[in-house]
């Protein structure tokens, strides 16, 4: 029995993956086109696709999103690979590394909320400037958050993005070899920046694709940061989508899978736009390499890497920061840099009302990162048992849910569990959150697991222990302090879910996620402070007890510290 | 006890159809199989043939009978075969005792006694009253010791040796090599042993197959 389950993984991840995705996307192109025989909508008419054409401001909603996801992606990779290329292997570079790994784990909508509060008129930064530099005694009557172009939803995506495309660079590096591609090239005459272009980045970016693939995706249709960030005459396409599904008109719900069809129109077209912009990346390193230039004096744009990095981490922590002032001020007026008094006054008056958020957030996050780690453990198992490392498609299917929108999808999803009666249920939302939560565990988990040195799985089994002692045993204990690793990546996964989470609970669950996010549009900065800054906690909670449980119980095992 | 003998009946390995290791030849109990080869020659294959690990990429035939049993069919935790790699492989997370403790067979029942075995072990190879220590503040030498004392608590029916010796510097090399075949000898255990080093083949002083030449 015990030796038939390996044999499960496989199907098992497939069908979390790839299921809600298949099933969410019928759910969605169906009434797009007027199919809904529940709702009676037994035929295929365009009349919805063509009334959501005639909206006011569409066109321009969904440019604001193609926009969004082009740039963001465009900055916070170019930012990486120049601060790589400038960096890599120097005592800033694992200085820098230790500071950026952990905002990876900082739900987006805290590090939006953080960002707000940071550069709004009445925010930390106005705050520090002034009244000495600017003159200013009251607030600007300046729109800088919620700017109609667009601009700060994309710095709040692109502080977020930065981390996200650095860890996965980091992880791929090993397999490229950066040091002696990096002395050819030196010996060469190239530059720094110019040698590692020329010979690291090619093959390091084919490893990343994916994930840039779903830095493209999740910008062009993400909701939370968008709301709290973005322009709102017209809002961006996502968070008009939303508004859409969550009207109790239920006609409304052909419009709005019309909406959520153009949402997937507009993801793909951005990520045509973004293989037409590899395509010319490429040719354009091809003549350069051509030409033989060898931009020797690239200093100025190593420092630009390392600064813009630098700017991208720091804003986030200094969000955060304030986030964490807002939830404890007392009296703050303008344009004073700290409050009058703290209190806990906010935390107190807000504490009742947590419990309820507060428990769907752990139960869920908990839940689904249990079955994710087991799905992957089970998996990787079978990867052993078959001999056959998963490979390009396993991959593609692990990056699903991340490149496919998730606005484009949920909402179909929302509208099966509606109609099988599972919405707004735990089970289900447990379910939504894991098709995203997996993803990110089992890339965690792969590389330490097929890194581990089987011999001594081999000496167990030599020692006549079963197969089931020595994973308990050996390699479970062995590999502890990578599976709470994972697993506390997943937790972090999951409270940040946003969407999945509005539109499976159906507002009849709440997390502390969707509460803050709901608060975006009331602006009490105490209140928003108080869940922005649970939102943060909670993942670093997680990664303390990853980090702190290993230490303790291994603390007289040498061999197992990192 | 003579039953124990270990027999290789026609076992050929292979990678992509090239046969890398074909051998048929019955070890005595207490008599060592040396397999030469230079490194990639696939010799450790035939090791994981007998242990029942061979990775599934490689192709493999013929049969393994410990004394009059075939064993060539059962998992890798019923053919008690011992083994020991170039590194000790200790557990990590366990202490030098539980390492011991882990390798006594159930059958050995109670603390007390399987307590009582754990310190015997580790008299036997010179390292009494490590039991609580933690298995990464060994030095080199008193790992492989260890690691020898692991496998021979855990009553294997024979020793696959991986070349155990070749990490050690020269001195703690034949000191250990003469411990291994010592205990595999007063155990009475056939031996199986993979090197690429001539002076492991001359101490063994049993048969040696070379491959990959």
């Amino acid at each position: 029995m015990c030796s038939m389950l390996p044999r499960l993984g496989p199907p098992l991840a497939i069908a979390v993956l790839a299921g809600p995705i298949l099933f969410g996307l019928a759910g969605t192109i169906l009434p797009a086109f007027g199919y809904l025989p529940a709702l009676g909508g037994t035929g295929f008419t365009l009349a919805h696709a063509e009334k959501l054409l005639t909206q006011p401001g569409i066109m321009m909603s969904a440019l604001i999103s193609l926009a969004a996801g082009l740039v963001t992606t465009a900055v916070s990779l170019g930012v990486v690979m120049l601060f790589i290329a400038g960096w890599a292997g120097t005592h800033i570079f694992s200085r820098i590394q230790h500071l950026v790994s952990p905002l990876l784990s900082v739900p987006h909508a805290a590090a939006a909320f953080g960002l707000a509060f940071l550069i709004a008129p009445s925010g930390m930064i106005a705050r520090m400037l002034s009244p000495w530099l600017t003159g200013w005694e009251r607030p600007p009557d300046l729109l800088i958050v919620n700017d109609p172009t667009g601009l700060s939803m994309i710095a709040g995506l692109i502080v977020k993005e930065i981390p996200f495309l650095l860890l996965i660079a980091l992880a791929a590096l090993p397999q490229v070899d950066l040091p002696r591609t990096r002395a050819l090239a030196a010996s060469l005459g190239y530059g720094r920046v110019a040698g590692f272009l020329h010979g690291v980045w090619p093959p390091l970016y084919r490893q990343m694709r994916l994930a840039v693939f779903a830095v493209v995706a999740f910008a062009t249709s993400v909701v939370d940061v968008a709301a709290i960030l973005g322009p709102t005459t017209p809002a961006p396409l996502a968070v008009r989508l939303v508004g859409w599904m969550n009207d109790p008109e239920l006609s409304m719900r052909f419009f709005a899978s019309a909406g959520a069809l153009l949402q997937l129109c507009v993801s793909a077209a951005a990520l045509l736009i973004w293989i037409a912009l590899e395509r010319l990346g490429a040719a354009m390193l091809r003549r350069l390499r051509r030409s033989g230039l060898r931009f020797r004096r690239d200093a100025w744009l190593r420092r630009a890497a390392l600064a813009a990095m630098v700017t991208a981490a720091m804003t986030v922590l200094a969000g955060l920061a304030t986030l964490a002032i807002w939830s404890f001020a007392g009296l703050w007026q303008f344009p004073d840099a700290l409050p009058e008094t703290f209190t806990a006054k906010t935390w107190m008056k807000t504490a009742p009302r947590l419990a309820a958020p507060l428990s769907v957030t752990l139960i869920v996050a908990a839940a689904s990162t249990t079955l994710a780690i087991a799905l992957t453990l089970l998996c990787l198992m079978r990867e052993n048992e078959t001999g056959r490392v998963a490979g390009r498609r396993a991959l593609l299917f692990l990056y699903l849910p991340l490149l496919v929108p998730q606005a484009a999808f949920l909402f179909g999803l929302q509208l099966l569990f509606v109609f099988t009666g599972g919405v707004a249920s735990l089970p289900a939302l447990v379910l939504a959150h894991l098709t995203f939560v997996m993803p990110y565990v089992f890339l965690s988990l792969s590389d330490p697991w097929r890194a581990y040195d089987r011999r001594y799985e081999a000496i167990a089994a030599g020692l006549g222990k079963s197969r089931i002692a020595t994973l308990l045993r050996v390699r479970l204990p062995m590999l502890s302090r990578a599976i709470l690793v994972a697993a506390a990546v997943g937790f972090a996964v999951s409270v940040g879910q946003y969407l999945p989470t509005v539109l499976i609970g159906a507002g009849r669950l709440e997390t502390i996620t969707t509460e803050a996010v709901a608060l975006a549009s009331g602006g009490n900065r105490r209140v928003i402070g108080v869940y922005a800054f649970l939102q943060m906690l909670l993942p670093a909670a997680g990664f303390a007890v990853a980090t702190l449980v290993p230490a303790l119980v291994f603390r007289n095992r040498r061999a197992m510290r990192v | 006890m003579a039953d124990k003998q270990l027999f290789l009946d026609g076992v050929s390995i292979a990678l992509n159809a090239r046969v890398l290791v074909a051998v048929t030849h019955r070890v005595e109990v207490g008599e060592v199989l040396t397999v030469m080869g230079p490194s990639g020659s696939g010799k450790s294959t035939l090791l994981a043939y007998i242990g029942g690990f061979l990775d599934p990429a490689f192709s493999a035939s013929g049969k393994v009978f410990s004394g009059k049993e075939e064993i060539t069919a059962l998992p890798a935790e019923e053919r008690h075969a011992g083994i020991l790699f170039q590194d000790p492989l200790l557990f990590p997370h366990m202490s030098v005792g539980g390492n011991l403790l882990f390798a006594i067979p159930p059958a050995v029942k109670g603390k007390a006694a399987r307590l009582a075995l754990v310190e015997e072990a580790l008299d036997g190879v010179g390292l009494a009253g490590t039991a609580s220590r933690d298995p990464d503040t060994l030095s080199g030498g008193q790992k492989a010791r260890v690691a020898l004392a692991r496998v021979l608590l855990s009553a294997p029916r024979m020793l696959l040796l991986d070349e155990p010796f070749s990490k050690l510097d020269a001195e703690l090399r034949s000191q250990m090599r003469e411990l291994v075949f010592a205990k595999a000898r007063t155990s009475r255990l056939p031996v199986v042993l993979v090197t690429h080093d001539e002076a492991d083949a001359e101490a063994a002083g049993g048969r040696v197959i070379r491959v990959g030449q």
